[in-house]
């Protein structure tokens, strides 16, 4: 057993360094490898604020993931053909500027999280479950059956957006910006969950009669918790965009949901880094183990269930305990 | 009445055909500890329930602070300084000790939608629970898991959070359930003290507890009170003695 900071240290560490052998090997494939597992962890970081810490099983999390996405295909089809967004009393163009295309897909997201999260906290346990796997299938056909934006076909962007001062066409540098991100991302969520606020969720999570009785305010307190992990796995998925320079319906489909969810489950629930190792790790077995067999997803669902059987707290569980953070 | 800070007012609850509440008014006034006693089953926890609000009376009233508070939700009461334990108890087990009472302090401030400052280094929320813990005695044991504490330890607990709420009354159920005779005694002793700080409505099964340290008493049957009075006219009472002492008497 180590400490979990010095664990999730190591794992930083070996982020990078995959990276960069590749970079020195010239093995651009596997910069965009590890770059997919870097934005997939972005997304389950996004998710295992909501289900980690706020105990909400939310599966329609790829609503939000496709939303960014989206955000992504329309800001940059519209900049691609010369053909504004929305021209009537102002004008609203198109854009490959990533930056720009980050907020929207924040904005949007967290947005979509707020109206889904306002209905669907409403209900708990397995409806609650289902309810947002209804809302994310919902988005799904919406996509399909909506021609201006390709249907089911999707969305190709053939110019790569732009981040300024860097050449987001090599692989090493698309990959660092992705890691930076992620960077950040953990570092706020990890004063998030320090904060009162994050107290306050998991301590809901635990106890939700006991939250209520202190003066919180449940509901509000999951549905703040539900917008800002909307909008972390909405960042993820324009980047994920960004990285295909596609997006299709499918960033939508329940099966994405699932995936995120199996990142948080593989790496470790309610585990900073969980969603980092399970990302990568997923990366890792669809990579070599799909080589194998076509079959692949039947040996990732025994490794699940093995995980959720014989190691509840996930690769990070078996790796370290749990810090607690008392005393000041 | 001025000194009355909990007043509840002709309140009803039926559960389909069972009416749990049936026309309850009592109040609890500064100084007191009012113990509300009577068989199982007769609807006193159902009765703490709707004035902490988690239940919703089909009809009557709940004053707090002269505020009309029966639409309120638990939350808002517990703002409004109206502290609550359970019967059984309801603590975040996989929280340590001094955690569980700055969830207590968090509430209280209303500081939950800050998000950057750790809540484990904000020396106001830690001053607060550390003197709620000191005030039970659970000093020692703050950086204990919660879930490793013992039965009597966990009920100190429940008060120690309760204590952060900066109360301007107590709602206790059953807090000596399960505690021992030295426990028991020692939060009696605990309670007289403590009622002056804010005073208690205390739902309690140990008779010696209550004839210890009750000002007034209540005893509900079937969902109505038969009687309300000091520990004196209760225990005189003949009313009482057939519906409630007597069948202890008898069990
Ligand atoms: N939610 C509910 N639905 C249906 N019946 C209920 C409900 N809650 C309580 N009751 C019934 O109402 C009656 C009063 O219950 P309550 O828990 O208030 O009793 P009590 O006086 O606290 O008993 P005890 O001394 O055993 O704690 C009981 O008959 C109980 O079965
Ligand atoms: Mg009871």
């Amino acid at each position: 057993m180590i400490r979990e900071g010095t664990l999730n240290i190591v794992i930083l560490c070996l982020l990078v360094a995959v990276p960069a052998y590749a970079y020195v090997m010239n093995e651009p494939f596997t910069i965009t490898l590890a770059t997919r597992a870097v934005i997939f962890a972005l997304a389950g970081v996004g998710l295992n604020l909501a289900l980690g810490q706020g105990g909400l099983v939310s599966f329609g999390h790829a609503a939000y993931f496709g939303m960014g996405g989206y955000a992504m295909g329309i800001l940059a089809s519209h900049a691609q053909n010369y053909d504004p967004i929305f021209d009537g009393a102002f004008l609203i163009e198109g854009t490959n500027s990533m930056p720009v295309i980050w907020v929207v897909a924040v904005v949007s997201s967290a947005l979509l999280a707020l109206l889904i999260g306002a209905l669907s906290l409403r209900t708990s346990g397995v409806y609650f479950i289902m309810v947002t796997l209804a809302f994310g299938q919902m988005f799904y056909y919406f996509a399909i059956s909506w021609p201006a934006y390709g249907g089911e076909d999707g969305l190709s962007i053939y110019v790569r957006n732009q981040f300024p001062g860097l050449n987001t066409l090599d692989p090493i540098q698309f990959f660092g910006i992705c890691f930076a991100i992620l960077c950040l991302v953990l570092l706020f969520v990890d004063r998030l969950n320090k904060s009162p606020f994050g107290l306050a969720l998991n301590g809901a999570h635990q106890n939700e009669e006991r939250a209520r009785t202190v003066g919180i305010n449940v509901y509000k307190l999951r549905l703040v918790a539900f917008v800002i992990s909307g909008a972390i796995t909405g960042l993820a998925g324009a980047l994920f965009a960004d990285l295909n320079r596609f997006v299709s319906p499918t960033m939508f489909s329940w099966a994405i949901s699932g995936e995120i969810m199996i990142f948080i489950i593989l790496g470790g629930v309610a585990r900073l880094f969980g969603p980092v190792v399970g990302a990568a790790v997923y990366i890792l077995l669809e990579h070599f183990l799909g080589g194998l067999s076509d079959y692949w997803f039947i040996y990732l669902g025994a490794i699940l269930l093995g995980m959720v059987l014989f190691a509840k707290g996930g690769i990070i569980g078996k790796l370290a305990k749990k810090e607690t953070h008392h005393g000041g | 009445m001025a000194d009355s800070i909990l007043r509840v007012s002709d309140i009803h609850k039926s559960f389909g055909a069972l009416k749990a509440s049936d026309g309850i008014t009592l109040d609890l006034r500064q100084g007191e500890i009012h113990a509300l006693i009577g068989p199982n089953g007769a609807g006193k926890s159902t009765l703490i329930k709707q004035i902490a609000g988690g239940l919703r009376p089909d009809s009557g009233s709940v004053t707090f602070l002269d505020q009309d508070v029966t639409r309120h939700s638990v939350a808002e009461r517990a703002r409004l300084g109206l502290a609550r334990t359970f019967q059984i108890s309801a603590l975040a087990m996989d929280l340590t000790v001094l955690e569980n009472a700055v969830l207590g302090a968090i509430g209280q401030r209303g500081s939950v939608f800050s998000f950057f400052r750790p809540a484990m280094k904000n020396a106001g929320l830690l001053s607060q629970a550390r003197a709620a813990l000191a005030q039970v005695g659970l000093e020692e044991d703050e950086a204990t898991i919660t879930a490793e504490l013992s039965h009597g330890q966990r009920r100190q607990l429940e008060v120690a959070v309760a204590l952060t709420l900066a109360p301007k009354a107590f709602l206790m159920d059953e807090p000596m359930a399960g505690m021992g005779a030295e426990g028991s005694k020692a939060l009696t002793r605990f309670l007289q003290e403590l009622k002056h700080q804010a005073p208690i409505l205390l739902v309690e099964h140990d008779m010696d507890a209550i004839f210890a340290c009750a000002d007034r008493i209540s005893v509900l049957v079937y969902g109505k009170i038969i009687a309300t009075g000091s520990v004196d006219d209760i225990r005189a009472n003949p009313d009482v003695r057939t519906a409630y002492l007597g069948e202890e008497d008898a069990a």
